[in-house]
């Protein structure tokens, strides 16, 4: 209860989207996919604050925007346990935590110079081979490649 | 993709290889048909493969189909910067289907999801051959009369050979035992081991290359071992010796052993095994036009029982 008043004095919402429990290194990299950086709304980023469960943590606040879920699936590659609060009213209406798609379309850069994904404009594809340790392949060269060595584009 | 495309062996079931087997046999018998007649196909070669070309332009020939092409990326348009996609688009407007090799992998892949013609894969760099397995496999049936339950013994560098990794993609459907045999440098990866393990394929792992595996084999499947693998010289030097296959070393193998190599060779096998009955490596390239003669005809559509039905 204490948490939840020191983020509310940052910035309480009306309405909009709250993403919590993203890992720090990760954080410019969802504001990134979300393209938060280009939104006209009001946004508050908070940093390295402490995380009973995870030690330090990042997080977003977006007013009165509700992303697609298809759009915050993108995050779970850099933000597995990130944490998806829909807030109406100054409510949590609906909190989830992301999940991982079975495919995964232009996101992703493969990390074969061989591949032709790297040689040609066009988006890459990839497949969620293991979900439990982020294992993908890549759809066209097959190469496998997991946890932090994927390289978001 | 195109499903009639033909990009990785692991696309074909068992009983499509089974028949691309069949389709294979009856062109050996067989191989001057009119079933391409007023059928274009093009044969794109981004990556120059003498070989490979030579034999599916014959194919196409022996079909009677019409071939156009290039067989050296320097020569055309890609050199000037055209992506392949727009290669693809131009060339696609006129020909029935499209035979390309290209240097990058997963090119192949790519051509089908923007080419309304099918394509077939010759090559996408070190990722997938599929007419060499089907070669393979084809060469494995006529010489033991069957694909189940064989002793498959694999020698030299399985780490890089393609061709040893869609061996085994295709031959789980067999029943096989495989032999691997290999210096650490060279040794078979860890993903087609568990790809054995998951699929209940028995295989034994081993450095040295002697009589006991030898004499228990039915099929030795011998690869270059490249130079330019190694990082120590001295190393390459030793390994390149110890995997060379001579012939008093099939003295005591079983009668109906038969010796494969993708070619082309360096040293790994010595001369003096061309001439033993048991080498089949030659004889193993031939059978690449019958396979890939079967092949146009599958991802074509072409039916062959009206025909084969006749020929009886």
């Amino acid at each position: 209860m204490n948490n939840m008043k020191k983020e509310l004095a940052v910035a309480a919402l009306e309405n909009g989207t709250v993403i919590d429990h993203i890992p720090p290194h990760s954080l410019f990299k969802v504001v990134d996919l979300l393209g938060i950086a280009n939104l006209p709304n009001s946004v508050t980023i908070g940093n390295n604050l402490s995380s009973r469960r995870y030690g330090k943590k990042g997080i977003i606040k977006i007013a009165d925007v509700f992303f697609p879920e298809e759009t915050l699936s993108r995050i779970a590659l850099v933000a597995p346990n990130a944490n998806i609060n829909v807030i109406r009213n100054y409510e949590i209406v609906d909190k989830h935590r992301v999940s991982l798609p079975d495919e995964i379309v232009d996101i992703v850069k493969c990390g074969n110079p061989k591949c032709i994904s790297n040689n040609e404009p066009m988006s890459t594809r990839f497949h969620v081979v293991d979900r439990e340790n982020r294992v993908i392949r890549c759809h066209y060269c097959e190469r496998e490649v997991s946890g932090d060595d994927i390289i978001i584009k | 993709m195109d499903k009639r495309s033909l990009v990785s062996i692991s696309q074909l079931t068992k009983d499509e290889i089974l028949q691309l087997i069949s389709d294979a046999a009856f062109f050996e018998a067989h191989p001057n048909q009119h079933l391409l007649d007023g059928k274009v196909i093009a044969t794109l070669f981004f990556e120059p493969s003498t070989r490979t070309r030579l034999s599916f332009e014959t194919a196409v020939n022996r079909l009677g189909g019409r071939v156009i092409g290039f067989s050296d990326a320097a020569t055309t348009s890609s050199s000037k910067g055209e992506t392949l996609k727009d290669t693809i688009k131009m060339v696609s407007n006129y020909v029935d289907l499209i035979i390309m090799r290209h240097y990058l992998e997963g090119a192949a892949l790519y051509a089908t999801e923007v080419s309304p013609v099918p394509i077939i894969n010759a090559g996408d760099g070190a990722n997938q051959h599929p007419s060499q397995t089907m070669l393979d496999l084809f060469s494995i049936y006529k010489t033991q009369g069957r694909l189940d339950n064989l002793n498959i013994t694999l020698v030299g560098d399985l780490k890089y050979g393609r061709t040893v990794h869609s061996l085994i993609m295709a031959m789980y459907h067999f029943n096989p035992t495989f032999n691997f045999i290999a210096c650490d440098e060279l040794k078979m990866p860890v993903e087609y081991k568990i790809f054995c393990d998951q699929h209940g394929i028995k295989y034994t792992e081993s450095r040295d290359f002697g009589p006991e595996i030898i004499n228990n084999t039915d099929i030795l499947y011998m690869t270059r071992v490249q130079r330019e693998r190694f990082t120590d010289l001295d190393e390459y030097e030793r390994v390149k010796n110890i995997y060379t296959l001579r012939n008093a070393m099939l003295a005591d193998s079983r009668p109906n052993l038969r010796i494969l190599h993708p070619l082309p060779r360096v040293g790994e096998i010595n001369p003096d095994v061309d001439d033993n009955p048991k080498a089949y490596y030659f004889n193993q390239a031939q059978n690449g036009l019958y396979a890939r003669q079967a092949i146009i005809c599958k991802v074509l559509g072409i039916d062959l029982t009206q025909l084969k039905n006749s020929a009886k």
